[in-house]
């Protein structure tokens, strides 16, 4: 890790903790939630932050998530500086809200501990609630660790109210796996987060300028509907520069430089894992093993989904002969995961394009270890080898058959 | 350079008896060793006096691996009922470290789960509990044995960690009896 001369201190906490202790560092006028497992413990956390006075955050107790989304949005449209925090079910039910919060240009943040959709219910983690909201003009951030959630969040909220990007942003970890485990990680001095995130005084709010009044959410007609929906496209796409502009002044506060994904051994790779989230730990681990074997393989671990940066990942994964993409979501009656169908379509009219094949994995939280990985990275390397054609059909790795 | 030793341990117990603590404080303790740790529960429907597990990666280098541990080279037993129950030593290290809160002999666990191999702790952590804390939460008593039997910090480490860390919260009275259990289960666990 880089040396900065900011002062940092090392603790023992859950990435829940952390992502709670980065939203008191940050000290939103707003926060409006409604408790849901395995996020909970944020909101508790940031509760008694809230009830010790050592924020001055207006907490909205709500009966809802659609309620939580929904004093949110007006919130923020006022001027406020808003975070919430969900999962699964709580995301679906703010479901109507959420294509609002984009449309509107509210930067409102959301951390999304990722849990799969009920039915039948559970409490564990796949990334089927976020990805179900991946088409609501929210820009997606993934973490692998508890440092990667609390980084993430001081980061999106830089990105969210940032002039050009005006956008909600998620930022996801994974239910369990990272949110309640105990981890080690680094933290920023109050006074660092408070400086990085600065002031926030938006261009257009109800409250700020009384002189210059504006309007949220008019009606919108065939003549302008779509112009505004442009503008949304327009801003997404466009925000993949904040992002990495905010990615990298954060690496000189902290010290930790992150990108749109990370490569890991990919350089001189033949076969390449496409993950997101913690299972990209055990990724690595796997890799590094099968690495000291002599089997040539890397990963990319995806961190910004939204916006999705596809012409950097068809060179990243042009390089390599084959890739299999693992997706901790299904869409079923697709062709597999949602990561894996964008990725292919990236590289569709790439000059260079490996041999591709989707995987399934962890759903409901499914444990999944090392063999798992072997096992794509060994499909992989028979694809290489000619041994095999890349298969058409989605695998379901780890699924009792 | 040395090889890197991650260290896994899996926690039987039952709900209430403070595994997820001891793993907690098993974190901290590692982390004021400048050691890098995962500590996580498995969470199920669990309610007071069901079959909880948790686990604790212990590394002296990042640990990257995020799967739960299905073969640990330490388990430890917070409640001796478990052993007819739950099928503790499953997936564990052929010369692994078995640690048991029980009044029984080493000998005795032995022969009772026939089990060969491995080295088999036991402790009356309960009994030091109630005599030292006051109230039968084993948790603490069994940190000192396992200190004991993996030698993974010197036992003044473990003591200095546990004033510091219940400092905080509790009274002189009760921090004074934590580390009091922890000194006599450190000092009265046996092995076989």
């Amino acid at each position: 890790m880089a040396k900065t001369a900011t002062k940092q201190k090392t603790v023992a906490m859950t990435g829940n903790a952390g992502c709670a202790l980065a939203m008191k560092q940050i000290n939103p006028d707003v926060v409006a939630a409604y408790p849901i497992t395995p996020q909970t413990t944020i909101v508790e956390e940031f509760a008694n932050y809230v009830a010790d006075g050592v924020v001055d955050t207006e907490y909205i107790n709500v009966e809802s998530e659609h309620s939580a989304m929904s004093a949110c949005i007006g919130a923020s449209a006022a001027g406020a500086r808003v975070m919430t925090s969900t999962s699964s079910q709580g995301l679906a039910l703010m479901w109507e809200e959420l294509s609002i919060a984009s449309a509107l240009r509210l930067p409102i943040v959301m951390q999304t501990v990722n849990r799969a959709l009920s039915g039948p219910i559970n409490i564990h983690c796949d990334h089927s609630d976020s990805m179900g909201a991946r088409d609501m003009g929210w820009i997606h951030l993934f973490a692998e660790t508890a440092q990667e959630a609390y980084d993430n969040t001081i980061m999106a909220l830089k990105i969210a109210e940032h002039k050009d990007v005006r956008l909600p942003v998620m930022s996801m970890h994974d239910g369990f796996i990272t949110s309640h485990a105990i981890d080690r990680f680094e933290v920023l001095d109050d006074a660092d987060v408070k400086k990085f995130v600065g002031d926030y005084m938006p261009k257009y709010s109800l409250l700020y300028n009384p002189n210059e009044p504006v309007t949220f959410g008019p009606f919108a007609m065939p003549a302008f509907y779509y112009e505004q929906r442009k503008q949304l496209r327009v801003a997404i796409d466009g925000s993949k520069e904040i992002v990495m502009k905010v990615t990298d002044d954060f690496a000189k506060l902290s010290g930790r430089q992150y990108g749109l994904f990370e490569e890991y051994r990919l350089d001189d790779a033949d076969v390449a894992i496409v993950v997101l989230g913690s299972t990209a730990g055990t990724a690595r681990y796997t890799i590094d093993a099968m690495r000291a074997q002599g089997v040539k393989v890397g990963m990319l671990k995806l961190r910004v989904f939204r916006p999705f940066p596809a012409a950097e990942l068809a060179e990243a994964l042009g390089k390599v002969k084959a890739v299999g993409v693992m997706d901790r979501s299904d869409s079923a009656g697709s062709l597999g995961g949602p990561v894996y169908t964008e990725i292919k379509a990236a590289l569709y009219n790439s000059k260079q394009r490996p041999a591709m094949q989707g995987y399934v994995y962890g759903l409901g939280g499914r444990d999944t270890g090392p063999d798992q990985i072997e096992t794509v990275v060994n499909d992989l390397v028979k694809v290489v080898k000619g041994e095999e054609s890349p298969r058409e059909a989605v695998t379901l790795l780890g699924v009792k058959e | 350079m040395a090889e890197v030793k991650l260290t896994e341990i899996r926690w039987h117990a039952r709900g209430g008896q403070g595994a997820v603590t001891a793993a907690k404080l098993l974190a901290e303790t590692a982390l004021s060793q400048g050691q890098y740790f995962q500590a996580f529960p498995e969470y199920g429907p669990e309610r007071m006096g069901a079959p909880i597990q948790a686990f604790t990666r212990i590394s002296s280098e990042p640990i990257h691996i995020r799967s739960s541990i299905a073969n640990p080279e330490i388990v430890v037993v917070l409640d001796p009922t478990l052993l007819k129950a739950v099928d503790v030593t499953s997936g564990m290290h052929e010369d692994g470290v078995l640690i048991v809160n029980t009044d029984d002999e080493p000998k005795a666990i032995r022969k009772a789960m026939g089990l060969k191999g491995r080295t088999i702790f036991t402790v009356n952590a309960t009994r030091i509990a109630q005599e030292t804390i006051g109230r039968p939460i084993p948790n603490t008593p069994m940190m000192g044995a396992l200190v004991k039997a993996t030698g993974m910090m010197p036992l003044g480490n473990l003591t200095d960690y546990v004033r510091k860390s219940f400092g905080k919260k509790f009274s002189e009275e009760i921090i004074e009896g934590n580390v009091r259990a922890v000194e006599r289960a450190y000092a009265e666990v046996k092995a076989e």
